[in-house]
C-alpha cells in the first residue's frame, strides 16, 4: 500500500486548537451565558426581595462584575495568544479574506452552504467563513468590555479605572453606553446560534469531529498539512 | 486704600457700592444685622457643601472675615430665569442673603432697581474699573446662528456680551443647564444655534454648575471657595466642580437599599411607589447621572426629585434633553427603522430570524446528498 493510499481513506488525527483557545473558549461561553443572564436581570428586573435587607439585584450585579472580570482577563489571554500560539490560532486566520488561498476557500465554503456545491470543503484551523465572524465577535466582546468598565468606573469618578477610561466618556455619553452594552448581546446571541449550528453541520458533514475538537484540541483531517 | 477704590476715585465721584467694599464681609454682615452664630452657621454648612472636613470651618469664617467683598455681575441670556428664582427662593437666609451681602451685585436684570441705559451704564463701569477681578455670573445659553441675532440685550448681542464680559472676568460661572452646556434651547433641533458660555467664549475661566435649575448652595459654595481659597475649585471632565459633581446620584440616593433589594415602582402610584421603593424602572436617570442633590437637596434641604417621588431626569448632565430621554425609560430609543423600535425589539427580530434562516438551511442540509472531503464511496 502506498503512502497516497493511506491518505487516501485514513484521517490522520491533528492537533489544532491548543490548551489556551479551548480554555478560552469555554470561559467565554461560560461567562457570555452568565453575563447575559445576569445583565438580562439588570436590565429588566422584577421586584423579588421581601424587604429592603435582601440584596437581590446587589448579587446579581456582584456576578456580572466578577464574571465580567474573569471575561476580561480570558479575552485578554486569547488576544496574547493571537500572537504566539499556533498558526490556527494566529490573528492572521481571521482575515482570509486578505489571502488568495483563504479566498478560494471562502468561496468553497460560500458555495457549499449555499448549496451550490455537494462537496464538502475540508478545514484544518477555523472554517474560513467562520473565522470571518470571530473577527467581530472579538470587537463586541471588547466593545462590551470597554462599555461594561465605563459604566462600572462611574461609581468611582476620578479613580484610576475612570480616568484610563476618560476616552470612552469623550467617545460616547452615558445613556449610549448603557445603550451599547444592552444591544450588542443580541449581536452575540445571533453569532451564536449561527455558530453552534455551524459546528453540528460541520461536525456531520465533514466526520472530523469538529465538536470535540474544541474539548479535545483534535481534528481528523485527510490532507496532511494544510495543502 | 484699596487698589480697587483707587481706580474707581480717579473718575472724581466716589460710589456708594464702593465705600461697602470698604468693610470686610463678615464686617459687612455684622453691620446688616446678620448674627455672628448665623454667619458661624453659615460657615459650617458651606464648608460641608464644600465637601471639606469640619475643621475647615473656622479658616472658612476667618477667610470670610477678612476678605473684600468682590464685584459680581449676573448676565441672562436664552432662559427662564429659573437659576434667579432658585437663588431669590433659597429659604435660609444665609444662604441666599449671605451671598447677596457678600457680594456686591453691581449688574443683574431681574433684581437690580436700575434699568436702561442707567443698568448698562454699571455694567460697563464694574467691567472695566475691574477687569480681571470681578466674577461673572451667566445663566442661559448663547445662541450662535446668524451672527447672534437670536438675543440681545441694550442693542448688544448675547455673543457680544459674553465674550466682553466673561472674556475679563476674573472667573465666569455658567450656572444651570443652558449656561453649562446649552440646555434645552440647544436641544434638537437648536433652532438658535444655541451654546454654552465656554464654546461661546472658549478662552474664559468656566466653572459649569449645571441643573435644572442650579442648587443655589452649590452657587454659595462655589463663590465661597473661590473667595476663601482665591482659586477655583477641582473640575471634572465637564467643568462642573467635584465637590458636588464628583458623586452619581445613584450612589448616594436614599432609595437605593431598595434598588439592590431587588424592590421596584412597577407603576405610578402602585404599593412599591408609596412605600418609596426604588424608582429604576421607571425610567429613573440617577445611574447615569453626578450631581449632588440626595445630599445638598433644594429647598432648605426639606427635599430633592427622587425623595419626591419622581425619577431624575439627568438634568445636569450636558445635552440631557437629547440624551437622558424618553423621561420614563430606562434607555435611549432606537430610531431609524421606520417605527420608533426599542433595541430589544430589534434584538428578538434578529435572533429570531437567524434561527428561522438556519433552521431552513439545516432542513435543506439533511436532505443534500453531499460528499465528505475525499471520499468517493460515502455519501451523509
Ligand atoms: C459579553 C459580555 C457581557 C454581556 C452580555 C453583558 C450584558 C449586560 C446587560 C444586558 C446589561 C444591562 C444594560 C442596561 O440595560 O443598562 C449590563 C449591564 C452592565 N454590565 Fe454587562 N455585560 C457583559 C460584559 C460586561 C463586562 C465585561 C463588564 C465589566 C465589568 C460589564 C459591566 C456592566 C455594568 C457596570 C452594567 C451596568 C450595571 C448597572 O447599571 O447597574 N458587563 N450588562
Ligand atoms: C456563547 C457561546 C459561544 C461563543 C461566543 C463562541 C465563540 C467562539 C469563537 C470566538 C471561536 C473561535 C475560537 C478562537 O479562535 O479562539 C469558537 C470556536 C469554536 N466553537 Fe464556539 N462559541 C460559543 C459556543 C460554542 C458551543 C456551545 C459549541 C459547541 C457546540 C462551540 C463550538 C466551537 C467549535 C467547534 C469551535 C472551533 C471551530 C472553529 O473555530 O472554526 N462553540 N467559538
Ligand atoms: S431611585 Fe434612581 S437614583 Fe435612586 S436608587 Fe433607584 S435608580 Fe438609583
Ligand atoms: S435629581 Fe436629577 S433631574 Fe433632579 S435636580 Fe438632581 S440631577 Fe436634576
Amino acid at each position: 500500500m502506498t503512502r497516497t493510499q493511506v491518505h487516501e481513506h485514513c484521517k490522520l488525527k491533528r492537533y489544532i486548537w491548543e490548551l489556551p483557545v479551548r480554555w478560552c473558549h469555554w470561559i467565554n461561553v461560560f461567562s457570555i451565558v452568565t453575563l447575559t443572564a445576569t445583565g438580562a436581570f439588570i436590565a429588566h428586573p422584577f421586584s423579588v426581595a421581601h424587604s429592603a435587607s435582601d440584596f437581590a439585584m446587589g448579587w446579581v450585579r456582584f456576578l456580572h462584575f466578577a464574571i465580567g472580570y474573569l471575561f476580561t482577563v480570558s479575552v485578554v489571554s486569547r488576544m496574547i495568544w493571537l500572537l504566539i500560539g499556533n498558526r490556527y490560532a494566529g490573528w492572521r486566520e481571521y482575515f482570509p479574506m486578505l489571502t488568495a488561498r483563504g479566498r478560494a476557500k471562502l468561496r468553497d465554503m460560500f458555495r457549499y452552504y449555499l448549496f451550490m456545491s455537494h462537496q464538502v470543503p475540508e478545514t484544518i484551523g477555523h472554517n474560513p467563513l467562520a473565522a470571518t465572524a470571530y473577527f467581530l465577535v472579538f470587537c463586541i466582546y471588547i466593545v462590551m468590555i470597554l462599555t461594561g468598565f465605563a459604566m462600572y468606573a462611574q461609581h468611582a469618578p476620578g479613580g484610576l479605572m475612570h480616568r484610563s477610561l476618560g476616552f470612552m466618556y469623550a467617545l460616547f455619553n452615558t445613556p449610549t453606553l448603557h445603550l451599547l452594552h444592552h444591544s450588542l448581546p443580541w449581536l452575540l446571541l445571533g453569532f451564536v446560534i449561527n455558530h453552534v449550528y455551524s459546528a453540528w453541520l460541520m461536525d456531520i458533514k465533514e466526520h472530523g469531529a469538529e465538536i470535540s475538537s474544541i474539548f479535545s484540541g483534535y481534528k481528523f483531517t485527510l490532507k496532511k498539512e494544510d495543502e | 486704600m484699596s487698589k480697587q477704590n483707587g481706580s474707581a476715585t480717579r473718575n472724581g465721584k466716589k460710589h456708594v457700592s464702593d465705600e461697602s467694599r470698604e468693610y470686610s464681609v463678615g464686617e459687612d454682615l455684622r453691620q446688616r444685622g446678620v448674627s455672628r452664630r448665623d454667619f458661624l452657621k453659615f460657615c459650617s454648612a458651606v464648608t460641608a457643601a464644600l465637601s471639606l472636613p469640619v475643621s475647615f470651618a473656622p479658616k472658612v469664617a476667618e477667610a470670610l472675615d477678612e476678605i473684600k467683598r468682590p464685584p459680581l455681575v449676573w448676565l441672562e441670556f436664552q432662559d427662564c430665569a429659573g437659576n434667579t428664582e432658585a437663588l431669590l427662593r433659597a429659604a435660609n437666609p444665609t444662604a441666599a442673603e449671605i451671598v447677596l451681602d457678600i457680594l456686591s451685585v453691581d449688574y443683574h436684570e431681574t433684581i437690580m432697581a436700575a434699568a436702561g441705559h442707567q443698568a448698562e451704564a454699571a455694567l460697563d463701569k464694574s467691567i472695566t474699573d475691574y477687569k480681571g477681578k470681578y466674577i461673572c455670573v451667566v445663566e442661559g445659553s448663547i445662541p450662535m446662528k446668524d451672527g447672534g441675532v437670536y438675543g440681545c440685550v441694550g442693542g448688544k448681542s448675547f455673543l457680544d456680551l459674553a465674550r466682553k464680559v466673561c472674556g475679563g472676568a476674573a472667573a465666569t460661572i455658567a450656572v444651570g443647564t443652558c449656561a453649562a452646556y446649552g440646555g434645552i434651547p440647544a436641544a434638537v433641533p437648536n433652532p438658535t444655534g444655541a451654546v454654552s458660555v465656554k464654546e461661546a467664549v472658549p478662552g474664559a475661566t468656566v466653572i459649569n454648575l449645571p441643573g435644572c435649575p442650579v442648587n443655589a448652595d452649590n452657587l454659595t459654595a462655589t463663590i465661597v471657595h473661590y473667595l476663601v481659597f482665591g482659586k477655583i475649585p477641582a473640575l471634572d471632565a465637564f467643568g462642573r466642580p467635584l465637590f458636588a459633581y464628583g458623586k452619581r446620584i445613584h450612589d448616594n440616593c436614599e432609595r437605593r437599599p431598595h434598588f439592590d433589594a431587588g424592590q421596584y415602582v412597577e407603576q405610578w402610584g402602585d404599593d412599591g411607589h408609596r412605600k418609596g421603593f426604588c424608582l429604576y424602572k421607571m425610567g429613573c436617570k440617577g445611574p447615569l447621572t453626578f450631581h449632588n442633590c440626595p445630599s445638598q437637596r433644594y429647598n432648605e434641604k426639606t427635599g430633592w426629585p427622587v425623595g419626591s417621588g419622581h425619577g431624575c431626569v439627568g438634568c445636569s448632565e450636558p445635552a440631557f434633553w437629547d440624551s437622558m430621554g424618553p423621561m420614563y425609560k430606562r434607555l435611549p430609543e432606537v430610531h431609524g427603522f421606520g417605527i420608533e423600535a426599542m433595541a430589544d425589539k430589534i434584538g428578538i427580530g434578529l435572533a429570531v430570524g437567524t434561527a428561522a434562516a438556519f433552521a431552513v438551511h439545516g432542513a435543506i442540509m439533511a436532505i443534500n446528498k453531499d460528499r465528505e472531503p475525499g471520499d468517493t464511496t460515502r455519501e451523509g
